[in-house]
């Protein structure tokens, strides 16, 4: 009587192995990607566009002067020219000579990646220890959070300005230190001013995110911890750092694509420095468009490889995952 | 999913390629029918900080209803304004009819095709304008544009102490043993690594008998004696102390400031610093300083106003050219502004001698004035003046070296 009755037959969905469930899931996702369609579209034309325009220029040779009407024509096709203009230092036939834009390609690339590395991991450093300071629980501590952020929100020109008239020969940089250093017009000294200038307005921006990461970890670690007999140098080295880990990465990353584009600090204090010491990739394409756009094109897309490489780099081995890190700290969770 | 993917990339790249159709094309130079066309107009220039173009504006508009100018006004940065108008003229955006061009970018924006050259029915009379600025306004024999104001540079001194200014650059520096007696500085300039820089050492340069570049305004002439002694006078300038090593971060205003202070002997500068030393409250030279004619040659700097090939009412703008050149408002740029006026009689005329005591001597000086070179790569020339004069006078080169570099790089600038 009570027979079991064999289970009824899967009902077979036009798309073979997928479960109606599936389908239903696979149905929302098209409707989301067809409502973010007129977002991407713009993305697409605002970045995109320019990308590929500059990248299409870059192959196509500047005007050149007729030499017997006097006027300007259009240059044809280049080929690489452009490029081998950069980084060979090829200008035409013979090697690129000093006073030109070209010659300063190299001394650019090295001024950029050196001040990257120096102003990041001085604002690591300082971001870390004042973030430390503003993780604590005291009176006054909105009042130091907000006069902290006071430096990143003048604006750079601004902080540039501030800055050249306080190293200026007659300055007060010259009045403490007793000395006569002419900070604008000697290589090292134009070098040592931008980093101060950067450091000072950067380090808040460094301190904030790390704080982000700080506020997440719970004080039930660090008593566990002190239970256990730890000592505050072995707190914050076995359990601070590695905990911070993903914050600290993302806001390395962050401030390294910035450096890397850095252009109004060093433009405003020191106009590019004595010769090319503080000139930057920025600037050198920014001087590069008065002279020749197509050259100019060639070498901004070299600064776009540049910078996309290391945040390659950045994202794929050492770990700085945006997204993951951000989301975690909106539903305050530790990674 | 791989369906919508593609769907995507197909709209996507519609997108793209519709927006790129947008790119401008086509137009040329102007016609015969826009040469006498008539119509309102619309005059650019750097920001009018003494206010004194709006009011010349409205007397043209009181006096011709039918073409009236409206003024334009752009960033007080020299950079910015160039950018600006490259960018309009590459638009070959119609509505910049008359525009203000710095003296060193005429040949840039004649060789490009964007400034109407003004000969035929456009044509003006130049034989009462001082013939550096007319110079400065010709490209491979035409006019591109009207001399409109000019400068050049003076030679500030302390009368009090040298009574009778040097003539020639031995003489300054024999005089800079008594600034040495009176325990200060003897000269300023600006040597920083900026356009000042190349203003100075072409006026070194030039007052030495040598020049920069040939009259076809490409070919580098550095490698001559004359050239070698105009940057040798500096560099031994600096090494004995004349120039003190702090001129390396001078500008205008730090050397204004400097010599104001007591603190130099000999200033070279431009004329609008005469009034601000006379009547700074912190000026303490006030009544111990005078003026002189540079004992090097001067470098010439001003405006030009010229008409945009793309103006529709060229006729206009050719008239408000004459209107901005004539003697009446000339007079009123003086008197308002400080501006050096291009018509070589006004510098005599004892009205404005009355209330810009310096328009003498900036007669000699613009006389004897020698335009930086004129020629359409003018950004990188300068740049690669500037540039190598630097290394030469920090100490990083030697002249010949520095001369040489200097060359080398004209001539790649100059062949694009």
């Amino acid at each position: 009587m009570a027979v079991v009755d064999a289970p009824p037959e899967k009902i077979k969905s036009p798309r073979g192995k997928k479960t109606d469930k599936a389908a239903a899931r696979t149905h929302e996702r098209r409707a989301a990607l067809w409502l973010i369609a007129p977002s991407i579209l713009i993305l697409a034309v605002v970045i995109g566009y320019p990308l590929v325009a500059a990248v299409i220029q870059s192959f196509q040779k500047d005007a050149g002067l007729n030499p017997t009407t006097g006027l300007f024509e259009q240059g044809g096709f280049a080929g690489f020219s452009n490029y081998t203009h950069w980084l060979l230092q090829q200008c035409g036939p013979v090697p690129c000579p000093p006073g030109t834009n070209c010659a300063s390609f190299w001394a650019a690339i090295f001024n950029t990646f050196f001040f990257t590395i120096v102003t990041v991991v001085l604002e690591t450093v300082l971001g870390l220890w004042m973030a430390l300071i503003m993780n604590r629980a005291y009176r006054g501590r909105a009042l130091v959070r907000a006069s902290v952020l006071v430096p990143w929100a003048i604006p750079t020109a601004v902080t540039a300005k501030l800055w050249f008239f306080i190293f200026a020969t007659a300055g007060i940089a010259n009045v403490i230190l007793h000395a006569q250093i002419l900070w604008t017009s000697q290589a090292w000294p134009a070098r040592i001013a931008i980093i101060i200038a950067d450091v000072w307005k950067t380090t808040p921006f460094m301190a904030l995110l790390i704080l982000a990461g700080l506020q997440i970890i719970p004080d039930e670690i660090y008593e566990a911890s002190r239970v256990d007999g730890a000592s505050t140098v072995q707190q914050f080295f076995r359990i601070t750092l590695p905990l911070i880990k993903p914050a600290l990465m993302v806001a390395i990353l962050f401030r390294t694509l910035d450096a890397l584009r850095m252009y109004d600090l060093p433009a405003i204090l020191t106009g590019g420095g004595p010769g090319n010491a503080t000139t930057t990739l920025s600037i050198l394409v920014v001087d590069q468009i008065r002279q020749g756009f197509n050259a100019a094109a060639a070498l901004s897309t070299l600064t776009f490889l540049l910078i996309f490489a290391v945040a390659f780099i950045f994202v794929r081995f050492l770990g700085a995952n945006v997204v993951a890190t951000t989301e975690a700290q909106q539903k305050g969770e530790l990674r | 999913m791989k369906k919508a993917t593609l769907v995507f990339a197909a709209v996507l790249a519609v997108g793209g390629l519709a927006v790129s159709g947008c790119s401008g094309s086509g137009g040329g130079s102007s016609t015969g029918a826009a040469n006498s066309s008539r119509g309102p107009i619309t005059y650019v220039q750097g920001k009018d900080n003494n206010n004194v173009v709006q009011p010349v504006i409205d007397m043209w508009n009181q006096k011709h209803p039918d073409e009236k100018v409206t003024l334009k006004e752009q960033s007080t940065d020299a950079n910015q304004q160039h950018d600006d108008l490259v960018q309009n003229f590459q638009a070959k955006n119609s509505n910049y009819d008359v525009v203000s061009v710095d003296v060193v970018w005429t040949a840039e924006f004649a060789a490009k095709g964007w400034l109407q050259p003004l000969e035929g029915s456009l044509k003006i009379d130049t034989s009462n304008l001082l013939p550096a600025t007319v110079k400065s306004a010709t490209y491979i024999g035409k006019l591109y544009a009207a001399p409109v104001s000019s400068d050049g540079g003076l030679l500030y001194y302390r009368k009090d102490i040298v009574p009778t200014p040097p003539t020639t650059w031995d003489e300054m520096m024999a005089d800079c043993a008594k600034a040495k007696a009176a325990n200060i500085s003897c000269y300023a300039g600006q040597f920083k690594q900026y356009e000042g820089l190349t203003v100075n050492v072409a006026e070194s340069i030039n007052g030495a008998g040598g020049e920069i570049v040939k009259s076809d305004g490409k070919t580098p002439n550095l490698q001559t004696a004359e050239a070698k002694k105009g940057m040798q006078q500096l560099v031994d300038a600096f090494k004995n102390g004349n120039i003190p090593q702090e001129n390396l971060t001078f500008m205008e205003e730090p050397s204004r400031q400097a010599f104001e202070a007591g603190k130099y002997l000999f200033m070279r500068n431009w004329p609008y610093a005469y009034s601000l030393a006379t009547t700074d409250a912190t000026s303490v030279v006030k009544d111990k300083f005078g003026i002189a004619p540079l004992v090097t040659a001067s470098s010439l700097g001003g405006h030009n106003a010229a008409i945009s090939a793309y103006s529709k009412h060229q006729a206009t703008a050719h008239d408000f050219l004459q209107f901005l050149e004539s003697q009446e408002i000339q007079k009123i740029f003086v008197q308002k502004a400080s501006l050096a006026p291009v018509i070589t009689a006004l510098y005599d005329d004892q009205d404005l001698i009355k209330t810009n005591p310096y328009l003498p001597v900036l007669k000699q000086s613009i006389l004897k004035a020698v335009p930086r070179p004129v020629t359409p790569f003018y950004p990188a020339v300068t740049q690669a003046i500037q540039v190598n004069a630097f290394q030469v006078l920090s100490g990083a080169a030697d002249v010949n070296t520095g001369l040489k570099n200097m060359q080398d790089a004209i001539k790649s600038a100059a062949n694009g």
